[in-house]
């Protein structure tokens, strides 16, 4: 569960972004604390993926302070934003695994590129993911052999390859079966106990913010509606979040392993 | 203030901020090869892929570009019976200009709508922003190899183009119509000049640099089109824009290179 007692992992107050004369962005205010998995959540154009690009410095806010790690993105110059990233892990919606290279190349790159261990060291290292992604054996593949699932492993497995504090995941669950979301869920959670990492996701998926969330931030046309936990969302009355939630999530939490073996109940005989 | 506006959109404005952009492109990625890291892999994967690929398909035009213009020379030198010069001719147009020309084209062709195709592709699948998230340079890791790379290849490819184009105008001149192989290779050897030699080698350079620098920034830009057209479409359009755009202006650098040397 968080630390909330240290500094969070991400700071973001008063957090403004516009896109020309759009505002993309109004007046955010969040906190991500150490071993917090927070999730984002909103509908398309809700502001989400600009949160995201703020935090990661791909985007310059208009107004508000973004603290990442304890340093103030706006003010990094180029090599220390650089720097920063490196203790900042991605894993997009598609995988983003470069076509031209291997699984195994893929994972690699950042140690290749960051480090000056040996090749005998990376490939340990790199083996080490793909186990703990459940891919080994399909480290040799191009990434267009690869399954939806396999991809976003894949691409999860190079994000924490440099063992990050902060794993973002951009939609975790799209495109894929429940068997498999299921299956990221349980490894998103392994992966921040293992790690020891906070994890921002942005997910549409229901069932699979309610799996791993510790807490929950609910966007609405660039204006934070509410930021808390799974409870106090299913207990709010705010009309938007109940429209979002759609009456789907049940009374109780969702058990991802007990959901995962009544979807799988029977295949293994 | 000169503007050009049509439809509600400031044409000159957007001309402006496209060469900015593009001027500001090749600059960056001038500077990540000449500042370390230093890596020599990516240079060399870059080589095989504009080089060593181009090769073949560069020989076969070389060799039948140069036949032609032996044909055409010899059928025009003979009615002056100016034959002996049909080395000179045959030298002189494919160092001065076939040469560089006609190998920039089918090097455009072939790797440069690749290249374009290949870094368009990771801009639409999140590709290049996953490098910057790595914090790994995108102008150091895609754009800086390539050009180095064809800023090599290119003067190569031209060297062997216009050797194999030689060896093609010998095959028609001296074996087919029985020319002097000492006056086809005296006659070229006395008339080619090492300005020649100069114009031949800088407007490669220069060729290889647009034909690069057009199709890097044609797919590292492709969410920037204007036109709004992104996906396997936008795709298909930067490189189509590409091809058609370094022809262009490679033909138009090859006029400004010529009247500068001459």
């Amino acid at each position: 569960m968080a630390n909330q007692a240290t500094n969070p992992a991400v700071n973001i107050q008063n957090l403004k972004c516009h896109y020309g004369d759009k505002l993309a962005l109004d007046d955010i205010n969040l906190t991500v604390a150490e071993r917090e998995i927070l999730v984002i959540m909103g509908h398309s154009g809700s502001g989400k993926s600009t949160l995201f690009k703020n935090v990661l410095g791909l985007v310059t806010p208009t107004a508000g302070v973004v603290e990442v790690l304890g340093k103030d993105i706006s003010k990094l110059k180029k090599t220390e934003l650089y720097e920063l990233r490196k203790s900042i892990g991605v894993a997009f919606q598609n995988g983003a695994l470069f076509s031209s290279l291997s699984v195994r190349e893929n994972i690699e790159l950042p140690l290749r590129e960051h480090t000056r261990l040996d090749d005998s060291t990376i490939q340990i290292m790199t083996m080490m993911k793909l186990a703990q992604m459940n891919l080994v054996g399909h480290e040799d593949l191009m990434p267009a052999q690869l399954s939806g699932g396999m991809l976003k492993r894949a691409g999860l497995a190079r994000a924490v390859i440099m063992d990050p504090k902060l794993l973002f995941f951009d939609e975790p669950s799209a495109g894929l079966d429940p068997v498999t979301s299921a299956e990221l869920d349980q490894l998103i959670l392994q992966l921040r106990d293992a790690l020891n990492m906070s994890i921002i996701i942005i997910t549409h998926e229901l069932e699979s913010a309610f799996n791993v969330a510790d807490r929950i931030t609910i966007l609405d046309r660039g204006k934070q509606i509410l930021t808390g936990t799974r409870d106090e969302i299913r207990a709010s009355d705010d009309k938007r979040i109940v429209n979002m939630l759609g009456r789907k999530v049940r009374d109780d939490a969702i058990d991802a392993e007990a959901y995962l073996d009544s979807l799988t109940k029977g295949r293994s005989k | 203030m000169l503007t050009l506006a049509i439809d509600g959109k400031n044409y000159l404005l957007d001309l402006v901020e496209r060469l900015g952009r593009a001027g500001i492109f090749l600059l960056m990625g001038l500077w990540r090869i000449v500042t370390p890291p230093y890596k020599l892999q990516p240079l060399i994967k870059q080589i095989y892929f504009i080089g060593s690929r181009s090769l073949l398909v560069i020989v076969v035009a070389g060799v039948f570009v140069g036949m032609v213009v032996a044909l055409q020379f010899y059928d025009t030198l003979v009615r002056f019976g100016s034959v002996s010069l049909l080395g000179a001719a045959v030298g002189l147009s494919l160092m001065r200009e076939l040469g560089p020309v006609i190998t920039g084209l089918v090097i455009i062709g072939r790797a440069g709508s690749a290249i374009c195709a290949e870094i368009g592709i990771m801009r639409n699948e999140s590709q290049i922003d996953a490098l910057e998230c790595m914090a790994i340079d995108p102008y150091r890791y895609l754009i800086a190899p390539r050009l180095l790379a064809a800023l090599i290849s290119v003067p190569l490819l031209t060297a062997v183009f216009i050797t194999v184009g030689i060896g093609g105008g010998y095959f028609v001149g001296v074996i087919l119509f029985e020319v002097s192989p000492g006056s086809y290779f005296i006659g070229m050897y006395d008339a080619v000049l090492w300005q020649d030699i100069v114009m031949g080698a800088t407007k490669s350079l220069v060729f290889g640099l647009i034909m690069i620098w057009v199709a890097t920034a044609k797919g590292f830009f492709l969410h920037l089109d204007k036109s709004g057209v992104h996906g396997s479409e936008g795709v298909s359009k930067v490189t189509t824009d590409t091809v058609v755009l370094s022809s262009i202006t490679m033909l138009f650098a090859d006029y400004i290179v010529s009247s500068l040397i001459l």
